[in-house]
Order: C-alpha cells, then structure tokens, then sequence
C-alpha cells in the first residue's frame, strides 16, 4: 500500500482493509448520532428493514433532541418523543431538548476522538474533523442501517489539502477563514472531497477555531474538515477525560486532488450574503444595509469564545435602538460558564435576549421566526432562502466580531450615505 | 429485475436546481407522503411540472442538483411522481447517497446534448461501461456505478437491499 492521505488512512481502518480514493468501502463507524430532525425517519426506514429491530451497538450510538423544542408544534414533538422512546428503550446515550446541540456535546464530551469514524445523521457532523476523526454526515437510510448492522458504505473521496500559514490578526477569526474558503472554492469547490487543515498556521488555531472550519466544510460541499491531532488537540481532550487516543497523520508522499494555500495573516472580516453561503465579500466594502435582529448561537456560532469577541464589541457602544439580539447558547454548559464568568449577566444588561441551549432560530424548528423582510445577520452556517423559517426574511452570515458590530451600529456593510 | 436498463423521456433542468426546489419547506411541513407530495414535484420551478410528469420520465439537470438540505423526502417525492433516474453533470454528495439508498438511480454524465422530451436509454455495454443514448445520434459515456451500487438498487435500495442481507454483504 502506498503513501495515504489522512482521509484513507482513516477510513482503511474502519473498513478493516486498505482503501484508497475512489474505492467504495463498507465501513464500521465508531460512532453514530442522529437528531430529532433525523431519527423519526431513519426509525421507519428501520422498521421497514426489520420490525421491532434493536440496535446493533447502542454503545455507539448518540441521539440529540436538539432540532425541536417547546415552540415548535405538538407534531414536532410528537417525532422527538418517537426519538428519546427509542434511545431510552434501547438504552442510546440521549442528549434531552434544552441540553445543547448534539454536535457541541459530543464534542465537549471528549466522545469525538482521534482516528474514529464518526457518522451524524445532520449535516454539520463534519464538525468531528476538528479532533482529528473521519466525520461526515448520512441520511436517515443510512443511519437505519448503522441501527441495524453498524454499517455505513461511503465512497472514500479524494482530498484537497489546504496549507495554512501565519496566524489570525486584528478582528478576523475562524469563521472569516471559513467564508474566505466559501468565496474562493464556492459552494460545490470541495464536492465530494474531503479537507484536510495541515501548515504552521495550524498550530495557531484553538479548538473552537477548528470545530468552526470542520463544522464549515460541508458549506463548500466537502464530505469532511479534517484538523491533524497535535498538542492543542491532546491537551483538549485531556480535560475533557477523553480515553486513549489512536491519532493517525496523512503519509508523506500521499496523493492529493489539489493544494490551497490560504495565510491567515491576510484574512480580514468576511460577510456572506444572502441567499448563498458562497456569495461572500468583505465585510467593510459591503452594501449599507438596515438589521433587524442579531443572532449569536448555533453549532457554528455559539461557544465561550463567540460570546466573549462579540460581547468585547457589544460593550463598547450598546445594542442600537431598533436591533433585535438573541444568544442562544450550544450547550448548557455554554450557558453554565457564561452565567458563571458574568458573561451573561453582560449579554442581559445590555439588551439580548437569551434562549435556551439547542439549534434554536437557525434552521426554523424552534419558533422565533424572524419577521417577514428582516435582515438578519448570524453566526450560523447557512443563509439559503427560507432557512430559518420565513422566505422573506434576508440571512448574512458572519463571525461573532462582526455580528456584534451590527448590532452596535443596527447595520451593515459601508457607511450610510449621506 | 434490474434498474438498467431503463428508457423514458428527458425532463431538463437547470443547475443547482436545490432540495427545496424539488420539494419545498412549506408543503415538507404537512407531510412527508410521497403520494401527496408529488403534486408539488419541482413546483417552484415550473407550477406546471408535476401535472406534467409521465411515469418513466427521466429528469436531466446541470451541476449540482439536489444541492441544500440532505432530507431524503426530495429523492423521494422523485420517485413518488415515477421518476426512477436523475441525470446530471454532477450532484451534491447527500443527493447522490440517498438516491442510491432509496433506489432512484443517479448517473454522472455531461448533460449538453440532451434536450427536452429527448427519448433516452440508459444501459451498460459489453464491457459494463455506462452509456446514455438520446436516440438523436449521440450515445454518452457515463461515470461508472460500482457493483455494489447495482446490485442495491436493482433491490430497490438500502432498505430492501438489509432487508433481504441484513448487513453489507461486499468488501468492494
């Protein structure tokens, strides 16, 4: 066997043979999640395989309640309560409606580890790439298989390696980087290809900057985001208890698609605007433009390090008059450390509203809509039309940083012309 | 029975033609029936397309198709409305992986030469190469489907595919 990327390296041992780009492997993933937004289906695809069927490994098995809660309509919930039904009754660790999103909490688990397979029945479960893993997301089908056999066949894609260099400067953060990955490569520039993050830029990046560009990945159709497990990664997961490590690296000499080279010293503050995640341009040359509401949460978006850069903006001029904030936590121990540090007692005085831990506003399931002809500028991934639940409403998308100070200023883009 | 190989009538579309509008959100919401959603098929793209759409029509699209949600009720409100193929010059990858799970067969191929009610076949040669034929002269060269791949959707898919095995079956 020759040189493998880091992508084959991993996907050869949950195969149990060598594999290489382009080959299709049948796959035992160490780890599987699904969400109230997924599971309901794959339990009736499922039944259709095999009636009554009892999971394979529950011991792999993660569901998260996190797409639904209280607001979103007894049918909702009526498909959640299908969910915890089934994850009680078979004895599937359950991340209940309030604890977080189900990708923050496996990650702050320390579940999500070098080396493993990782496969979520949700889009961004290629945020496990931060760690180290092979992580991309599957259909409900799909997930109705890993139930029953713990199998999962993928295609092992080829990958595109993007060369870090430098570090962060001024007001650019992670979710800049990955915006200026989405303008440059567009939305499809990575499909059916999976990143792999190496450079001495790597090393400058914390995890929350990681979990950020893996969560990303699927934005520019790649089928994962995947970080080299270094001493950041180790010490990460020591504090998160996490049990031996299994770390692979991308031989030298493997076969790459294409290279990109990317030095973060250069990268200034992107804003994506509406409806394509890809239709990205600085956030300073963009058009003046009226915000509604603020959202600051979401798998992408809300973690300690978020909230702290957007408070930092949001308390050197206030909340404009007129401009709705909402924070949405990720996790419950997001919202522990934020009440713990005073963070959220900041975020309340000056104006924000706080909702509880979960996907909230960002994909439309958690009521809260935004008005019809909002402007809304988030943290989250993704600005399609309709995406948070009313088709009128404008999504831009940006870091933390940026979100707060249109908050601040009640608009985006250029100054208001005079 | 197999899928291949299979002829009908090309229905063209543009790129990028997402999951939201080959089945949009709001009637998602109702329900996720195939025989109810399928007066809905591709309606914001053109509202008469469902009425339209004859069993055994084949839809042929750019780059990209089925680009946005991963819901897999967008492949198969297609199959709902009768379509059992999707030919386009590249799909996005949860497309791609839910047709073939739930056996609506997804073929690769540059869609240029094929137009509107153009008649098609779609069949494997003597060497178990791919080929499209418009039946106007032009027989295309598609990106091959791996065995595997064949032999689940000649099951009709994933699940008929467990049913029957009860787990995967091949190492390639």
């Amino acid at each position: 066997m020759g040189a493998q990327t880091l992508t084959e390296k991993l996907l050869s041992r949950a195969a149990g043979r060598p594999v290489r780009a382009g080959e299709l492997a049948i796959c035992t993933p160490d780890l599987a999640m699904g969400t109230d937004g997924s599971i309901p289906m794959a339990l009736d695809y499922l039944e259709s395989m095999r009636p009554g069927a009892a999971p394979r490994y529950p011991g792999r098995l993660v569901f998260a309640c996190d797409h639904y809660g209280a607001a979103s309509g007894a049918k909702a919930q009526a498909l959640q309560a299908r969910a915890r039904d089934y994850a009680v009754r078979h004895g599937i660790r359950l991340y209940d409606e309030g604890e977080g999103i189900g990708h923050q909490l496996i990650l702050e688990s320390g579940a999500a580890r070098p080396g493993l397979l990782i496969v979520g029945a949700d889009s961004h479960s290629t945020s496990y790439g931060a760690v180290g893993a092979f992580a991309t997301g599957i259909g409900s089908s799909d997930l109705a298989g890993v139930l029953l056999c713990g199998q999962v066949w993928l295609k092992v894609p080829e990958t595109l390696m993007v060369v870090l260099s430098g570090s962060l400067r001024g007001d650019a953060s992670a979710k800049d980087v990955a915006l200026l990955l989405a303008r440059r490569l567009g939305a499809d520039g990575a499909a059916y290809r999976a990143l792999e993050f190496v450079g001495t830029g790597v090393t400058s990046l914390d995890m929350d900057d990681r979990i950020v560009l893996s969560n990303l990945s699927v934005e520019l159709g790649a089928k994962a985001g995947m970080f080299p497990c270094d001493e950041v990664t180790e010490a990460w997961l020591r504090e998160r208890g996490s049990a031996r490590l299994e770390p692979a690296w991308a031989d030298a000499g493997a076969e790459y698609a294409g290279v990109i080279d990317l030095d973060l010293a250069t990268v200034v503050p992107q804003l994506a605007l509406p409806h394509r995640v890809d239709q990205v341009v600085d956030a300073a040359t963009a058009p003046f433009t009226k915000v509604d509401l603020v959202y600051l949460g979401t798998c992408t978006g809300g973690r300690i390090k978020d909230y702290r850069e957007a408070l930092e903006v949001l308390e050197q001029g206030g909340i404009a008059p007129g401009v709705q904030v909402v924070v949405t936590p990720a996790s419950a121990s997001v919202r522990a450390e934020l009440e713990r540090s005073g963070m959220l007692a900041a975020l309340e005085a000056l104006g924000a509203e706080i909702r509880p831990p979960g996907c909230g506003v960002c994909c439309g399931t958690c009521g809260g809509v935004p008005a019809d002809g909002a402007v809304v500028v988030s943290t989250a991934n993704r600005n399609f039309k309709g995406r948070m639940g009313n088709a009128t409403a404008s999504i831009y998308l940006a870091s933390p940083r940026t979100c707060a100070a249109a908050a601040v200023r009640g608009s985006i883009g250029m100054e208001e012309p005079a | 029975m197999t899928i291949l190989p299979l002829s009908g009538r090309a229905r063209r579309l543009g790129d990028d033609v997402n999951t939201d509008y080959i089945i949009s959100s709001r009637h998602k919401k109702e329900s996720i029936d195939p025989e109810v959603l399928r007066q809905y098929l591709l309606e914001d793209v053109d509202p008469a397309f469902a009425e339209s759409v004859r069993p055994g029509d084949i839809l042929v699209a750019g780059d990209n198709f089925g680009c946005g949600s991963a819901m897999e009720v967008a492949v198969t409100v297609v199959l709902g409305a009768g379509i059992r193929a999707v030919v386009a010059r590249s799909f996005s990858r949860t497309y791609l992986r839910n047709a073939m799970n739930n056996g609506l067969l997804p073929v690769v191929a540059d869609t240029a030469l094929v137009r509107e009610g153009d008649r098609l076949t779609l069949a494997l040669d003597a060497q178990g190469r791919l080929l499209l034929d418009n039946h106007r002269g032009d027989l295309l060269e598609c990106a091959p489907i791996a065995p595997f791949m064949l032999e689940m959707l000649d099951m009709g898919g994933l699940v008929p595919y467990l049913r029957e095995h009860g787990e995967f079956r091949v190492r390639a």
